[in-house]
């Protein structure tokens, strides 16, 4: 008998703890934000898709090496090149040398799963990581990222 | 009256299905059970719903290009995989690495651990019916992914261990913020012992309900706090350690009681546990650098085969790699603790009433991703 009020009063007992917690957090500032209406800001190392970097003359340091799309566990990157042939004056005597150049960086983002082997594997330090992170699309073609256009957009 | 009416007899059984999509097992896990009436007498756990054939791709792709394949396992506690990652192809390929860097890996597992395991905490009291602790545990969670974020750059799936060091440093503001934490910490997990662990609701739906003896555990292959909940004093840091742990000073909690209330106890205690880590390892965090000065360009273990064990937040977690010398490895099997934790669950619930069942599933703390990889 008294098993059975001691159970019943420690049942009330806890109850009043648990909303007395409660309570006290209903007075406690607010923790989250509101997200369309506010945005936090991303720190500093945040991995978005990556980006090209440009160098003075605003064209992308990337020298067509290959090293990221060799690196590239999943296989998202593609980088289409053309070989230029220039002349240049080497003590007095023109030669001929020949020189990649870089004309197509496409990111398929739907595959990429942000580890950043690219970016270390990089010796040029010609890409980076965005801080983009409000990607939402219905269609997956707008994951297929033109890196050179959005470079020349940034730009312009 | 309209559609069928079904009839049951007395004795008869019946077949339900819980999941493949079921709230209360925390992903695509289906048990299919055969019930008399609201009594369990045979279950099995089917598994195959997010098969990603984890362990091939170890074996088709070059070493560093699996990493981000290691924290996609257990997206609770990713950075524990990592490690144990990091650490079998360390040993294999005989790469030292600088003590800063192992510091700085304990802190890391250290606090993913208390995240997951306050993840855990809130999924498993909303399992029993109470919501408002789980918005608690997200919000103390909350910080600790934020310090994280700061750090390596992403929130679940880090890829932040590298083999021989990390990714990048900590900060000074990394520091502060962890030492804010533990004291922070310290003081919810009172406010939690006090709203769950004293609620006599809860209690009465754990105490003595879901044993799991530790001949049980032994035979089953369990790790983590499932065993230790069953009187099994084994921790990996302890039995076999690793890292820079044998410098730290901590306890392993273990509980004889073999209930469910008992693993539920063995977590908390561990969070504790863990926090003395961090400000342990905070303490001796040496200065230096964070990649070793020598390291091979590209890693090719010598022929052999290797094994490393670590203690992730959810048991033990091994690595077994053979490898014959090329890039790739010959053989990458993982043996996740779930998997084998899942598989007592099939014995244990025989004989059980559902609701008791589904709470004892709760306190053995399934991540599925990490069951089916």
């Amino acid at each position: 008998m008294g098993a059975y009020f001691s159970e019943i009063f420690l049942g009330l007992y806890s109850l009043a703890v648990g909303l007395s917690i409660t309570f006290k957090e209903f007075f406690k500032p607010v923790v989250t934000v509101p997200y369309p209406f506010k945005t936090l800001k991303m720190c500093d190392r945040y991995r978005g898709h990556i980006e090209l970097i440009e160098n003075e003359n605003g064209e992308p340091k990337c020298v067509a090496c290959m090293m990221c799309q060799r690196g590239c566990p999943s296989g998202c990157i593609s980088i289409t090149t053309k070989t230029e042939t220039y002349e240049v004056e080497v003590k007095g005597e023109m030669k001929t040398k020949k020189k990649k150049i870089l004309t197509g960086y496409d990111l398929n983002f739907t595959t990429c799963s942000l580890c950043g082997q690219c970016i270390e594997n990089c010796k040029f330090g010609a890409i980076e990581f965005s801080k983009e992170y409000n990607l939402a699309s219905t269609r997956k073609e707008d994951f297929h990222f033109n890196l050179l256009n959005r470079l020349k957009e940034r730009n312009s | 009256m309209s559609g069928p009416v079904i009839d049951i007899q007395p004795g008869e059984t019946f077949t339900l299905n819980v999941g493949p999509q079921h709230p209360a097992t925390h992903g695509v896990l289906r048990v299919k059970m055969e019930m008399d009436g609201e009594y369990i007498i045979k279950a099995e756990t089917v598994l195959g719903y997010i098969h990603r054939m984890h362990e091939l791709m170890g074996e088709n792709r070059a070493y560093p290009q699996v990493l981000p394949n290691l924290s996609r396992l257990d997206y609770l506690g990713a950075m524990g995989y990592t490690h144990g990652h990091v650490l079998a192809i360390e040993r294999a390929a005989g790469i030292e690495v600088p003590e800063r860097a192992e510091y700085i890996r304990a802190i890391m597992v250290e606090l993913n651990r208390v995240a997951s395991h306050l993840f855990w905490f809130g999924a498993f009291v909303m399992d029993l019916g109470g919501f408002t602790p789980l918005m608690y545990a997200i919000q103390d969670r909350e910080h600790i992914l934020d310090m994280l974020e700061a750090v390596t750059g992403s929130r679940l799936t880090y890829c932040y261990f590298r083999f021989g060091g990390l990714y990048n440093d900590v900060d000074d503001d990394f520091v502060d913020a962890a030492r804010a934490f533990i004291p922070r910490m310290r003081k919810s997990l009172k406010k939690y012992a006090a709203l769950v662990t004293g609620n006599i609701i809860f209690r009465k739906r754990l105490e003595d309900i879901g044993p799991l003896s530790a001949e049980m555990c032994r035979k089953y292959g369990a790790t983590g706090p499932v065993a230790r909940g069953s009187g099994i004093d084994f921790d990996v840091r302890k039995n076999e350690p690793y890292s820079v742990y044998p410098e730290f000073d901590f306890d392993v909690p273990v509980y004889h009681q073999c209930d469910s209330m008992a693993r539920y106890k063995v977590r908390m205690d561990e969070m504790e546990q863990s926090l003395r880590i961090i400000e342990q390892g905070l303490d001796k965090l040496p200065d230096g650098p964070i990649m070793p000065k020598k390291k091979p360009k590209l890693i090719k273990p010598p022929k052999g085969d290797y094994y490393q064990a670590v203690e992730t937040a959810r048991g033990s977690f091994g690595i077994r790699l053979v490898s014959d010398g090329t890039k790739n490895a010959y053989r990458f099997k993982l043996r996740s603790p779930t998997y084998s934790n899942m598989h007592l669950f099939d014995e244990a619930c025989e004989g059980m009433m559902i609701m008791d069942a589904l709470a004892m599933m709760g306190s053995l703390d399934l991540v599925i991703p990490e069951i089916d990889r």
